[in-house]
């Protein structure tokens, strides 16, 4: 599945619900999916500054493919995270990098997030793509 | 009234700003519609106009402070303006290397931070006493606190997370005993209860107009007069001069030294229009109000099995902080947030306090007289909700 087709599953996921609370439910069950992040990664270096709950993020490469282990101490947010590895996990780091998230406004996520909310998912997202610049150099010049 | 996702608002962040009364909103835009002109500048009608409101506004102020004099009241731009103010005139004027600038440990960032800056730039220290479990200074602690160094005093009149009304006036006495004196930020007081900073006898207050109903962006000190004139002005411009050469300026009489440039005068008629309105209703009867719907409040919420509130103090205003279970401030605020019901979540500007207790944040409701008791049913509805979310 397309980085794009991952998208457009979840955005049609989202269209069932008609109230906020039922969207929050159903982050809620994906926050506890969430592929975890190894727990000698939550420090300090794998934090992402801009967001009201804590969130670590980490990228391995395996077979060519990121991998993103995450985690949060707030669920909704762990939610929105497994949202965003959903799409872009197991992808080229190429693919990560030139990815154009639409999903996130089109569940209405950003709408419905205050600024400095939508700050720490800009901020989750802008972390992803730099992981994937990083894997992407190294391999250009392995 | 404003609806948020189809449901009445539940307004409980007082803490950091105040709904405006009309008579506030109406008072500026007639203001802007009929009389505005910069104060204290021309010869011509309407700048005498504005210059009497503006100076009305400030008598209005010492009025409800209960300060001797208007030369006493300096128009700031908020708490944060005011605390920033003495820190700067008072640190140069009386802070050398060496001495201590003494604080509490439940201080806002904006009583923190300006000191902070202060002893770094004149390798001052600065010296913390603590709170306790309930969220009331140790004032044992604080006695012993001071030394021959102690130059300066600044604590909170009301935490702004915890609630504590805080015994500001024993503390100055002991603080006076010391030859030291006391800044007190009164950014969560003023609105909750009558304040004399005569009676007090501190020595500097500071408070903000948008808390206590009024505009944002106006704020004020108090000072005693004989602080005001021996210390430096804070910022140079017009205004604030007598005379002006390239060689030497001379500086204009209180308060007029304290506020250079084209001041907020407008902030200062919303904020004379406020303190009108909170007169004409009774300071004492909002803060009987305020304690009854907190009482209500407390019991309500300690109902909710797994709820635990941060400040349990004794004296305190309509302020609650707390946590619910295990679930993080953040989702709890977010749930909550769709129901209608406006709370703070995070740190507050209080993170020295969230460490104390050991957790990265909490919900405030912080509530007014305008709350009502059936705002408070819904928050625990909501949070009852909550618990099911996440449990």
């Amino acid at each position: 599945m397309t980085i794009q087709e991952t998208q457009d599953n979840i955005i049609s996921e989202f269209e069932i619900f008609n109230d906020w609370l039922d969207k929050y439910d159903y982050l809620i069950s994906l926050g506890n999916d969430l592929p975890i992040i190894d727990p000698k990664y939550r420090t300090d270096e794998y934090i992402i500054n801009g967001c009201q709950s804590k969130v670590w993020l980490r990228a391995d490469l395996q077979d060519g493919k990121l991998i993103f282990t995450a985690d949060s101490d707030a669920i909704i947010t762990k939610g929105i995270i497994s949202l965003l590895t959903r799409v872009l996990s197991n992808r080229e780091p190429e693919e990560v990098m030139n990815s154009d998230l639409y999903f996130i406004d089109r569940i209405g996520l950003r709408e419905n997030l205050s600024p400095t909310r939508a700050n720490g998912l800009l901020a989750m997202t802008k972390k992803m793509k730099l992981y994937a610049l990083a894997y992407y150099t190294r391999q250009k010049k392995g | 009234m404003t609806k948020v996702y189809g449901k009445p608002i539940v307004y409980f962040d007082n803490g950091a700003t105040t709904q405006k009364p009309r008579i506030v909103i109406d008072a500026i835009s007639e203001f802007y519609r009929e009389k505005n002109s910069s104060v204290h500048r021309g010869v011509h009608f309407l700048s005498e106009k504005s210059t009497e409101a503006y100076e009305q506004a400030r008598e209005t102020v010492r009025h409800f402070i209960n300060a001797g004099s208007t030369n006493e009241i300096i128009f700031t731009s908020g708490a944060t303006g005011s605390i920033n103010a003495i820190a700067f005139s008072f640190g140069e004027k009386f802070i050398k290397a060496g001495d201590e600038i003494l604080i509490s440990g439940m201080e806002h960032h904006s009583n923190i931070v300006p000191w902070q800056m202060l002893c770094e730039r004149k390798n001052a220290s600065l010296k913390i006493f603590p709170f306790n479990r309930n969220g009331e200074l140790d004032i044992e602690k604080y006695t012993g606190s001071f030394t021959e160094k102690t130059r300066i005093v600044a604590f909170t009149h009301v935490s702004n997370t915890l609630g504590t009304i805080n015994p500001v006036k024993e503390m100055i006495r002991l603080a006076h005993q010391h030859n030291v004196p006391v800044l007190i930020d009164g950014a969560q007081a003023i609105q909750h209860g009558s304040i004399d900073v005569l009676e007090m006898d501190c020595d500097f207050y500071a408070f903000s107009g948008h808390k206590v109903y009024g505009p944002n962006g106006i704020g004020v000190l108090y000072g005693k007069e004989k602080w005001l004139e021996e210390l430096p002005p804070y910022q140079g411009g017009g205004d604030m001069v007598d005379n002006v050469t390239f060689e030497k300026t001379t500086y204009n009489v209180l308060p007029y030294k304290y506020e250079a440039g084209t001041t907020n005068y407008v902030g200062a008629i919303g904020l004379k229009t406020a303190f009108d309105y909170i007169s004409s209703i009774g300071i004492d009867k909002i803060a009987r109000y305020e304690k009854s719907l907190l009482n209500y409040a407390t019991e309500k919420l300690t109902s909710i099995d797994g709820l635990e509130i941060y400040g349990t103090a004794g004296n305190k205003i309509s302020i609650i902080s707390f946590l619910l279970d295990n679930i993080h401030h953040y989702d709890a605020g977010l749930v909550l947030d769709k129901l209608g019901i406006a709370v703070r979540t995070g740190t507050h500007c209080n993170q020295p306090v969230m460490d104390y207790y050991g957790v990265s944040g909490t919900l405030r409701a912080s509530m007014v007289f305008y709350n009502t008791r059936e705002e408070v049913d819904r928050l625990y509805d909501g949070l009852s909700k909550v618990k099911k979310m996440f449990g």
